[in-house]
């Protein structure tokens, strides 16, 4: 770049433009940002007004950025540990010592135990999905896991929608477009429902919290689902303040009422839905009917419905995507029989009258019961969700932190499916990876590299759950747990932690997470500061934040180039290190250097690393399969170019087939969490409060940023949100130290007195630790007087193997003494 | 009696959500160490008799505001304006800004030191 392209001004500032992912602010980033450097240092980082994801603005983290880069404890050089494990006795190393350390380490686990004895532990969605897996399979091991029990952040809600839709779907707040909610293309929608995520302090996957301002004030109206009256529920014009952990129930209620109604898009359910598809209901479960229980000949992944001209039945041909009998209109309710191949006859029904049936179970009186959201504002809700035009769905991580994700994530996808809000203008549009550039896989088949298919089946997790083994190539990290102390059926020895601190946030029963890291013969750390997770480890390696590295992502759109700008003391990026180690672990590892890797992945932009750094951001044009609108009528969805959707029949399957080939229910259903007033009553009694984890802060992200002088000044220390009433029931004040317990834990933390939590709830943050307290052990910076992930159990994941208890626990609460 | 030459902030109340972003991109401008800063933002929390509550964030220069004369005297915003998320905050003569006052409930006007 020249001079005047990078604005060099005379003060000998240079400015230059590049975008975010973390580390740094932490986020799933996205924001273009304007960095000023002066004599190879960072000294101001700005909104670029350029950019269309952020226009300008920027939050209060990655304005914090120089004090995050220059921070005295950053960690500088590699560390190894010198004494006993968690006593803070660590030594400075070079980077090949470092190297070669890890490399005969992890050898002999590999030679010893096999590669899969080794686990590679990753956090949220930072920019390390596609360098991690990268890196775990160079070495051999299938054992690529995110550390959360039951993967329950944003995995349940993708696989849903993967095996319902075919595809993804976000919100469409106009991010497609270049000219924004300008564009012509592009409808403001007319209410977007906001169900369980405080928007603007919380940076939600793939998408802009502030986004919902801009919309708001070009008329969208809010309704919010929130057991808190978060600042977006008090400008709603109407909330519902539900019992958490009951989404599925409210959800279901709103399909109620929607049919009861008439608020159905019926030429919308008709067409693209498997809503004419019978299912046999004589057996012991619902079955969706093959083509081949109705001749020997037939496909098990044809369907069949009933054409009522002929009275007949007719097999859809999945592959062809039409019914094999020309210009029908099969019935799309009734009770039929049907003769199969055997010669018995099923009892069938169609989809449609299923769900009817399945829906009218749940009137606005019996989720009144179950969420303690009045009835008549259940109706309310569903009125403005399915008359709104167009209605947008935006959800969050309260979907995925319950056991019963998988019918509580069906149902509310199917809201959008029940209204035509698919792929529509300011409806949830389909999200794709921008030009399909994979940055951050999902499945192996978009990985970097390849394991057998004789190693992938050790995958831990693949024989307890289909979901697990179909979706998604992550381990199943309760069952990782269980497996380290258990060694069955095979041992873990070693375990790569990177962009992750369980010990702080992502672990469940942090304790046992401790011990099980302390039990490993070899562990390494990478990170930008020593945390109470690094404490425990053998190697330590710096890693360098977005600013220092050069990178890409495609997290739906843009795609864009993330810039090294400057480097900072000997930190490496997490990209550079893992390709080092792949070298060493892997005989004839396909790349030399990360610009080739960046290549390789931009094949299907057709650019290459350098051209997508000198535009530094790319919207994919009109018409390609990664840009909305109504692709599944264009045919832009599916590999064969026919229109629909990329589901085994190609339609939405509301009566879901891989949930039936998992044995789980196909239809979605209401299901109590463990712990709850309902399930366990006599716990009940002692802990007589509900407790919701994860208040969002939006100066810190999870369990980042205490030590950022700038962030922690907005708030010092870890609160517990109690109802005014409640506190005065147990003599709380606001602002005291307050006992939060139950029969797995306790901490003690600050009572912030409010009535925006519900009398019998309360509301605990998560992620906390004290960077200036003592780091070696016991206290590892005092995370055991406050996280709050010690009240919440591991081993509890939902019947897919997703989901898990980890907003809506039981605690009671009682001032601190002294 | 105003001179007409003075600026100052237009604060919209109604939109901002309390994200930090203003004060921190006030320390990053002035080097601010905290606890400085030169705007903050203070939360007002009141129930409503519908039994709701109605959270109202206001952001508030501090006596450290200089309003970025350094930024301003070049054409640009004040680093708080530039940065807020919620887009809340307007730079302006301050009888202009009184103007915008009446076109939009919720607002208020600041004037500097």
């Amino acid at each position: 770049m020249t001079g005047k392209e990078n604005g060099m001004k005379n003060d000998g500032v240079k400015i230059i433009k590049t975008t975010t992912w973390s580390p740094g602010p932490g986020c799933h980033g996205g924001c273009g940002i304007l960095v000023h450097v002066k004599d190879g240092r960072v000294i101001k980082v700005e909104g670029d007004p350029d950019h269309p994801w952020n226009q300008g603005r920027l939050c209060s983290r990655c304005l914090s950025m120089t004090q995050y880069m220059y921070h005295k404890d950053r960690l500088k050089k590699p560390l190894k540990r010198i004494g006993e494990r968690g006593q803070n006795q660590f030594k400075e190393i070079s980077w090949d010592e470092a190297f070669d350390l890890i490399e005969e380490k992890m050898k002999k686990i590999r030679d010893d135990h096999g590669p899969e004895s080794v686990i590679f532990h990753q956090g949220t969605g930072r920019d390390i999905g596609g360098w991690i897996s990268m890196l775990a399979y160079a070495y051999g091991s299938p054992n690529w896991m995110f550390g959360l029990s039951g993967i329950s952040c944003y995995t349940p809600r993708l696989m849903m929608m993967s095996i319902t839709q075919g595809d993804f779907a976000v919100v469409d707040a106009s991010q497609w477009h270049e000219k924004r909610y300008d564009d012509p293309e592009y409808t403001v929608p007319e209410t977007v429902t906001i169900w369980g995520q405080n928007l603007p302090a919380t940076c939600p996957d793939g998408f802009f919290g502030h986004w919902y301002i801009d919309l708001m004030k070009r008329g969208t109206e809010v309704l919010v689902i929130d057991p808190r009256c978060t600042w977006i529920a008090s400008r709603a014009k109407l909330w519902l303040q539900l019992r958490p952990g009951t989404d599925a129930a409210l959800a279901l209620g709103f399909i109620h009422v929607m049919i009861k109604e008439n608020l159905i898009n019926m030429e919308f359910v008709e067409r693209w839905t498997n809503s004419p598809f019978l299912v046999r209901v004589d057996g012991e479960k619902p079955a969706l009917i093959k083509e081949s229980d109705l001749v020997t000949d037939g496909l098990a992944f044809n369907f069949i419905a009933h054409d009522p001209v002929s009275n007949s039945f007719v097999a859809w041909d999945s592959d062809k995507q039409a019914y094999k009998k020309k210009d029908i209109r099969p019935s799309m309710e009734g009770v039929f029989d049907i003769p199969l191949a055997n010669g018995s006859t099923a009892k069938a029904k169609t989809v449609w009258t299923l769900y009817k049936e399945n829906a009218a179970l749940y009137t606005p009186e019996k989720v009144s019961g179950i969420t303690w959201v009045p009835a008549d504002k259940i109706i309310k809700g569903a009125r403005i969700y399915a008359k709104s035009q167009p209605s947008a769905l935006h959800w969050g991580l309260p979907i995925d932190t319950i056991p019963s994700t998988v019918p509580t994530s069906q149902a509310i996808n199917h809201l959008w499916c029940l209204t035509g809000n698919l792929d529509n203008p300011g409806g949830n549009a389909i999200a794709r990876y921008a030009y399909d550039v994979v940055t951050y896989p999902y499945h192996t088949g978009g990985a970097i590299l390849s394991l057998p298919p004789e190693v992938m089946d050790k995958r831990i997790g693949i024989h307890d759950y289909g979901a697990i083994k179909d979706f998604r190539a992550w381990a199943q990290p309760d069952k990782v747990l269980e497996q380290i102390f258990s060694d069955k059926p095979y041992p873990i020895k070693g375990m790569w932690i990177q962009t992750a601190n369980p010990i702080a946030c992502t672990g469940m029963e942090p304790k046992k997470w401790r011990d099980a890291i302390k039990k490993l013969d070899f562990t390494v750390c990478v990170d930008l500061f020593m945390t109470p997770t690094a404490m425990l480890c053998d190697v330590i390696l710096p890693a360098a934040t977005f600013l220092e590295k050069d990178s890409l992502k495609a997290w739906w759109v843009p795609l864009q180039a993330i810039k090294k700008v400057v480097e900072v003391e000997e930190c490496k990026s997490d990209i550079e290190i893992n390709l080092e180690l792949c070298k060493r672990f892997m005989k004839d590892f396909p790349y030399d250097n990360p610009h080739d890797l960046f290549d390789s992945l931009l094949k299907s932009a057709g650019i290459t690393y350098q051209e997508l750094t000198d535009k530094t951001w790319m919207i994919p044009p009109k018409g390609h399969p990664s840009k909305p609108y109504f692709r599944y009528e264009k045919g832009l969805l599916r590999q064969d170019k026919r229109p629909g959707f990329r589901t085994p029949s190609g339609k939405i399957e509301l009566f879901s087939s891989w949930l039936e080939k998992w044995d789980l229910a196909p239809l979605p259903y209401h299901e109590e969490p463990p712990y709850s007033p309902v399930s366990t009553p006599d716990l009940f009694k002692e802990y007589p409060l509900i407790l919701c984890t994860g208040r969002r802060m939006g100066p810190f992200f999870h369990s980042e940023h205490r030590q950022i002088p700038w962030l922690r000044e907005q708030q010092t220390d870890p609160v517990l949100e109690i109802h005014p009433d409640t506190a005065l029931k147990y003599g709380i004040c606001h602002g005291e130290k307050v006992c939060c317990e139950n029969w797995l834990g306790k901490i003690t933390v600050k009572a912030l007195v409010t009535p925006v939590i519900h009398p019998d709830i309360v509301m605990a943050e998560h992620g906390w630790w004290f960077p200036e307290k003592e780091g070696k052990e016991p206290s590892l910076f005092g995370v055991w007087d406050v996280n709050v992930n010690q009240l919440i159990p591991m081993g509890h994941e939902g019947r897919a193997g997703l989901g898990a208890p980890i907003k809506s626990m039981l605690c009671k609460i009682y001032k601190a003494k002294g | 009696m105003t001179p007409s030459n003075t600026n100052g902030l237009l604060i919209d109340y109604e939109y901002c959500t309390g994200c930090f972003a203003c004060t921190v991109a006030c320390c990053q401008e002035h080097g601010w160490q905290a606890p400085l800063t030169g705007i903050r933002v203070m939360e007002i929390v009141q129930d409503l008799p519908n039994d709701k509550a109605y959270l109202t964030f206001l952001p508030f220069p501090t006596e450290l505001c200089v309003l970025c004369n350094k930024r301003t005297q070049k054409g640009m915003d004040p680093a708080c304006v530039k940065h807020c998320m919620a887009n809340c905050l307007t730079y302006g003569n301050l009888r202009e800004l009184a103007c915008e006052l009446e076109k939009k409930p919720r607002m208020v006007l600041w004037s500097p030191r």
